[in-house]
């Protein structure tokens, strides 16, 4: 075993863990804060994420086609990316809500929760079928912008490119709004107050179903960031590309805690962590013996045992807020 | 009520036969129909490349059906996709043999999917002639039904070796899609490149698409001269980017899975300067393939992918091999078996050169190549440099 290797790549492979945490946790809040006020799992999340990658696709192909991608700077399209892509899912988040949850609010647990994978296979299909007419491709990528692809030499065996960064500081950013709008604004204790008890909420003079609303257009809006992030980050996606990373965001959310937004963002770095040491490390530890493909069985047997300690998840006894 | 239901079944009496009577018609008019299926991924990542083999195919068909045509027979293609899914594939094989009008298979696309499904074709004594699959195992378990028209991944790894070697690596990092086609080319690969003295730093699997950082800092920091990826371009495009981006400056490779344009669409000028080795040569290579090529185009208004051109040769051999069947069993629908005899005993001069199987049903001389990716221009794909092009005989049946 090359112990010096190990120690080299220590640094690159916390910072690959970390971002891909903080992307785990963008996704994870929109699980947990639909858990946090209807008690069950929206499963159309993954395509919600999706279909801001698509946003953010469609508008880069836009730009590149009418050759006017190099005439802005990179970070304003990126900006514009995250805009467009966070009003899209938002949008289409709050539909779904109205159209397939909405009607069942009365119903048992499981009637929405079959609802939601419904939707979740139908807006697989829906971007599939609007890809293969409108562009007759299945794999969309993301065009280079040089300027995010630039390196930053950190030490001989560290570097971070300038999007890893833009993913880090745009995650933070909306990490702490989602945080301000929550704790410190009215409309966040409005939509506490629905977690907490729906029916003496709506008493006390709080619209529920606009509270409802309000609570998938922040968590589309984050899923749609994340879906734009995920594409400028690593390039490639097709209309099931959600599958793999809202699994594993939902696994975040509930590792943290399901219903509880620190918990989520906890969560998201944990399992984001977990897996690239995993996939880095296992095959230089064991001589070969198991590679990186055995990341995914690594991350979640560490996930049961603090399952098993902690059955409610990381924070989800300490923290009683729920949102 | 009662009355309105007596009244209803003479109604539907009438119905069926009006239905029956136009099928019973036109079975008079010709001794019947004889089906042809392509099996190939036409949904899904991988859709362009089993488009190409459905496409083939048709067009194959169409200029080339005359001589069946003629002994009375209507020729119909069926084209089924197979999502590149063993699952699916094997589903759609058992439809497939099921329907007694499908004399010959043209597929598959993946070897993981050509397996599986060949066994149940082995019961129905259909024949498969393949225009693509590279996995040793799709001939080496001797079935009398299966043939194919391509080279095989031993010989194909072993190529690759002997390239990587000429161009003076000394450490190689695999890594392999662990499925049956891409992880068996990576191991036959690292075997040759080993044999050859070329150090083998890591063979590593992973089933991920998007995010290969936690892979590519480990091989990063090992700085190996090459670095091989054992499957598909739609996972080596953003594997081989990524790598590019985070400064990998080894050269790349990888066998005939990444021989399609859109990995230039992927991979943009990162991809420039990549290696592959390809069992089916660019069409342009081919001087019996030009009208071939030219007719696509204009057909079908897009280049012929990779396999395209042997997806034609495949159906060409099964047209002939079922107008001989056809004259030896008298002018009547021939059995499935004696098609798959018919096959065997081809001798053709096809498209992509003379096509002739040897006892396990490998071509008796297959092509390979080595080409390097001259342009980030998906539409140039077919100008990528031609490195090496060699003609192999496949080893023989291990009894």
């Amino acid at each position: 075993m090359d112990t010096s290797l190990l120690i080299a790549i220590f640094p690159q492979v916390l910072l690959d863990g970390i971002i891909l945490g903080f992307m785990y946790a963008l996704i994870a809040l929109g699980y947990t804060m639909v858990y946090g006020v209807l008690e069950f799992i929206n499963f159309a999340h993954s395509e919600i994420f999706v279909v801001g990658a698509f946003i953010g696709v469609e508008i880069l192909l836009g730009l590149q086609a009418r050759g006017m991608l190099d005439a802005f700077s990179p970070f304003l399209v990126l900006l514009i990316l995250l805009l467009a892509g966070m009003a899209g899912s938002a949008l289409l988040a709050v539909t779904v809500e109205r159209v397939a949850y909405r009607p069942l609010r009365g119903a048992p647990r499981l009637i929405p929760l079959i609802s939601a994978i419904g939707v979740s296979f139908f807006l697989q299909d829906a971007i599939r079928l609007f890809e293969s007419i409108w562009r007759n491709a299945f794999n969309l990528v993301y065009p280079t912008m040089d300027q995010l692809n630039l390196r930053f030499q950190l030490t001989e065996n560290i570097e971070i490119s300038v999007k890893s960064l833009v993913v880090i500081a745009s995650a933070l950013l909306m990490l702490w709004a989602l945080h301000l709008i929550v704790n410190r604004t009215k409309v966040g204790k409005a939509i506490r107050a629905v977690a907490e008890d729906q029916a003496t909420a709506s008493l006390m003079g709080i619209n529920v179903n606009r509270m409802i609303s309000l609570t998938f257009l922040i968590g589309g809006a984050m899923g749609g960031a994340a879906g734009v992030l995920f594409g400028v980050q690593y390039s490639l996606i097709n209309p099931y590309t959600g599958f793999i990373p809202g699994l594993k965001a939902f696994t975040a959310a509930v590792l943290g805690g399901i219903g509880n937004i620190p918990g989520a963002m906890m969560g998201g770095l944990v399992l984001g962590l977990l897996e690239a040491f995993a996939a880095s490390y296992l095959s230089l530890l064991t001589g070969g013996a198991f590679g990186a493909e055995y990341k995914d069985i690594f991350a979640f047997s560490i996930l049961i045992l603090i399952l098993i300690f902690r059955p409610k998840g990381l924070l989800g006894e300490v923290v009683r807020e729920r949102a | 009520m009662r009355q309105s239901s007596i009244w209803r079944k003479p109604g539907i009496a009438l119905a069926v036969a009006m239905l029956l009577l136009p099928a019973a018609a036109l079975a008079g008019e010709a001794k019947g129909t004889i089906k042809i299926a392509t099996q190939s991924p036409l949904s899904g990542g991988q859709a362009a490349f089993g488009e190409g083999i459905k496409l083939g195919s048709q067009l194959a068909i169409e200029q080339l059906k005359g001589p069946v045509e003629k002994l009375g027979f209507k020729v119909e293609l069926v084209p089924y996709d197979d999502q590149a899914k063993p699952d699916v594939g094997v589903a759609n094989a058992k439809n497939i043999i099921a329907d007694k009008d499908i004399l010959v298979v043209i597929g598959h696309l993946n070897s993981g999917v050509a397996i599986p499904s060949s066994e149940v074709y082995k019961d129905g004594q259909l024949a498969m002639v393949s225009p693509a699959n590279t996995n040793p195992k799709v001939t080496d378990r001797n079935l009398s039904i299966v043939s194919r028209i391509c080279g095989r991944d031993d010989v194909q790894g072993e190529v690759g070796a002997v390239f990587a070697k000429s161009l003076k690596v000394k450490t190689a990092y695999v890594i392999h899609d662990k499925t049956t086609y891409g992880q068996g080319v990576a191991e036959f690969f690292r075997d040759n490149a080993k044999k050859l003295g070329i150090e083998v730093v890591a063979f590593e699997g992973t089933e991920e698409k998007s995010n290969f950082d936690p892979i590519i800092t480990p091989m990063k920091a090992k700085k190996p001269d090459l670095v091989y990826f054992g499957g598909m371009y739609d996972q080596a495009g953003p594997f081989f980017k990524q790598a590019r981006e985070k400064g990998v400056t080894a050269k790349l490779m990888g066998p005939d899975g990444l021989d399609a344009s859109e990995l230039a669409k992927i991979m943009g000028k990162t991809g420039v300067g990549l290696y592959y080795t390809t069992a089916a040569g660019p069409v342009k290579l081919y001087p019996k393939a030009q009208d071939f090529a030219k007719t696509y185009k204009a057909k079908f208004n897009k280049d012929p992918e990779p396999y395209a051109a042997e997806a034609y040769d495949s159906t060409a051999i099964a047209l002939k091999a079922i107008e001989a069947a056809i004259k030896a069993a008298g002018g009547k629908v021939p059995a499935r078996e004696s098609v798959a005899v018919q096959i065997r005993k081809s001798k053709y001069s096809g498209i992509t050169g003379n096509i002739e199987f040897d006892e396990k049903g490998d071509r008796k001389k297959a092509g390979y190549f080595i080409l390097e990716v001259a342009s980030e221009d998906p539409g140039k794909w077919g100008d990528n440099k031609l490195l090496k092009r060699e003609e192999i005989a496949p080893p023989p049946l291990q009894k």
